[in-house]
């Protein structure tokens, strides 16, 4: 039987298919179910000059600390139980970021619909008398061509299409043709990133067959369809240290662990990096080993 | 029993900020917030729709911070911006800034292009302040926070929604500013911050000081009113048995809250 194509990658193929200068989207939200695994590949890439597309975590602030992102479009970057991202705060407050891209979070969705519908804008009244309309000049308003109850026409933001050229989501199960599942709470925004971007990388906990996916989950899970999807990469614990319920939760002692040396000196950053984030998925994964371990022998 | 502490005053106008707001979303953000909504339930208004702040509503009234609860709806993130859209919502965010004209900042201080503070980013303020009720709160009132001008308009206040048209004026309702001090609502003389309330042992020179520009105070101006017994007995023996509230509004303290 003739079966669709298989779209098994591997991290390192994912990274060879970017090159300097895309406008990367980064599904999840905040420091919730990010493709980390992949945006650790690009951390030790050559890869410069990104424009970064994301609701923000961790995955912002290591990007933006190892100086691959020139333009950073966002609506918050926040590690929640840690408010406040340390290192897109240094990188903001020592203006290493070239261009800026500040918006409501929820104009943010109305851009990726929009470039999921290859529709040049779509209209809201998210950004209307606020300074992401004076901070983004080119964000442009639109009257509506009908009349409200009143008579008025009224102006509208025309929140232009936020189109990418790659998507990087993270999910819990796909199968080899890129069919993906979520299996927490919330499916974030993963199906408006894939379907705004030209190509669309998946990576998941677990690959499983297609009649696996929806085994043991309702089939309304199955956020991802594989004509979406270029390729699909299974990273167990690839989203760590983000949640990435039912399969783990937030690691709020490595994410603490991350936020003081990111806070901290240079040379705490350093010796972070050194130990994390200086070799391969493998050995950051085994490193990750080590930490917890070190963190359950304290208690 | 009857004695009551400031974080308890703060509970009951907050509860009282979601009174009249009917079959709503009521969208608290941070711990007194999240207190006062879940007061207005038990309380004034038992029709509030409430969430766990993840992805569930939450068919009954749980303490603060507690998980199990019978749910009742669905509410991930894609759905709250539906519902921003749709208006059946009440939104009380934090503020690191307030202008006089009821503008909010929680995006950076200083200059937007390379700001001394970085803080979360605009989040959801801009669309909030355009579409639902939204009120905010404070929990240390000072001169820091209520500035004359914010440095960056994250939430939008009346004036400004008005200059920028219908669009954005139609369903723009600043409805109260809580704080530690007292209550205010944005619709003093050309829509500035008016004081509505002064809580109980707080002097309207005392929220005068505290604030970094000149606000609308009328001549007689009443006292923030007391919680109920029932309200006090809701919060202590329901809602916060561990005092969490005391964290955000540690004073004053009465005798009986230090025995807790």
């Amino acid at each position: 039987m003739t079966k669709p194509r298989d779209k098994q990658m591997t991290i390192d193929q994912v990274v060879a298919q970017l090159s300097d200068g895309m406008t990367i989207g980064i599904g999840g939200w905040g420091p919730r179910r990010k493709p980390m695994a992949l945006v650790r590949a690009i951390l030790r890439s050559d890869l410069k000059d990104l424009t970064i597309v994301s609701w923000g975590g961790a995955d912002v602030g290591l990007l933006a600390r190892a100086g691959k992102i020139r333009k950073l479009v966002y609506a918050f970057v926040s590690l929640d139980s840690i408010p406040l991202e340390p290192n897109f705060q240094r990188a903001r407050q020592n203006g290493t970021i070239p261009e800026i891209v500040e918006l409501d979070e929820g104009m943010f969705q109305t851009g990726l619909y929009a470039a999921a519908q290859r529709l040049p804008f779509l209209p809201m009244r998210a950004g209307l008398g606020s300074d992401v309309l004076v901070n983004n000049p080119w964000i442009k308003t639109v009257a509506s061509p009908y009349a409200d109850e009143n008579g008025d026409f009224e102006e509208l933001t025309a929140v232009p299409a936020l189109k990418l050229d790659v998507a990087l989501v993270h999910l819990n199960r796909a199968d080899v043709h890129g069919n993906a599942t979520y299996l927490g709470p919330d499916p974030y925004f993963d199906d408006l990133f894939v379907q705004a971007a030209d190509k669309a990388f998946v990576s998941v906990e677990q690959i499983v067959d297609t009649a696996g996916l929806t085994v043991d989950t309702p089939v309304q899970r199955l956020l991802i369809n594989r004509m979406m999807v270029d390729g699909v990469v299974e990273t167990p614990n690839g989203a760590h240290f983000t949640v990435c319920t039912p399969d783990y939760e937030r690691d709020e002692k490595f994410q603490k662990a991350y936020a003081a040396a990111a806070g901290g000196s240079d040379e705490d950053w350093a010796a972070f990096e050194q130990r994390f984030l200086s070799g391969d998925e493998e050995a950051y994964q085994a490193a990750v080993a080590e930490f917890r371990a070190e963190q359950e022998a304290t208690k | 029993m009857t004695e009551f502490s400031r974080a308890h005053v703060c509970a009951a106008a907050i509860a009282d900020a979601f009174k009249d707001d009917g079959e709503i979303f009521a969208s608290p953000m941070g711990m007194l917030p999240m207190l006062g909504v879940r007061l207005a339930r038990l309380t004034s208004n038992p029709d509030l729709v409430i969430s766990d702040g993840e992805s569930l509503f939450l068919g009954g009234t749980p303490p603060l911070f507690a998980k199990a609860d019978v749910v009742e709806g669905w509410i991930p993130f894609r759905r709250v911006f539906d519902v921003v859209a749709y208006g059946k919502r009440h939104v009380m965010m934090g503020a690191t800034q307030i202008d006089r004209q009821g503008n909010q900042n929680i995006s950076a201080i200083g200059d937007f292009a390379q700001p001394k503070r970085q803080l979360l980013g605009s989040r959801g303020a801009p669309g909030n302040t355009v579409n639902n009720r939204t009120s905010y709160w404070v929990p240390k009132h000072n001169t820091r926070v209520f500035v004359e001008n914010v440095d960056i308009v994250s939430g939008v206040g009346p004036a400004r929604a008005k200059a920028a048209g219908p669009g954005a004026s139609k369903y723009n309702d600043i409805h109260r500013i809580v704080t530690n001090l007292g209550v205010f609502d944005v619709k003093g003389d050309g829509d500035t911050v008016r004081l509505l309330s002064v809580h109980p042992g707080v002097t309207v020179e005392e929220v005068v000081e505290a604030t970094g520009f000149a606000l609308d105070i009328s001549t007689d101006v009443p006292t923030t009113r007391e919680p109920t017994l029932e309200e006090l007995i809701v919060i202590r023996e329901v809602l916060d048995p561990k005092g969490l509230r005391f964290r955000e509004v540690p004073e004053p303290v009465t005798t009986d809250e230090v025995a807790k």
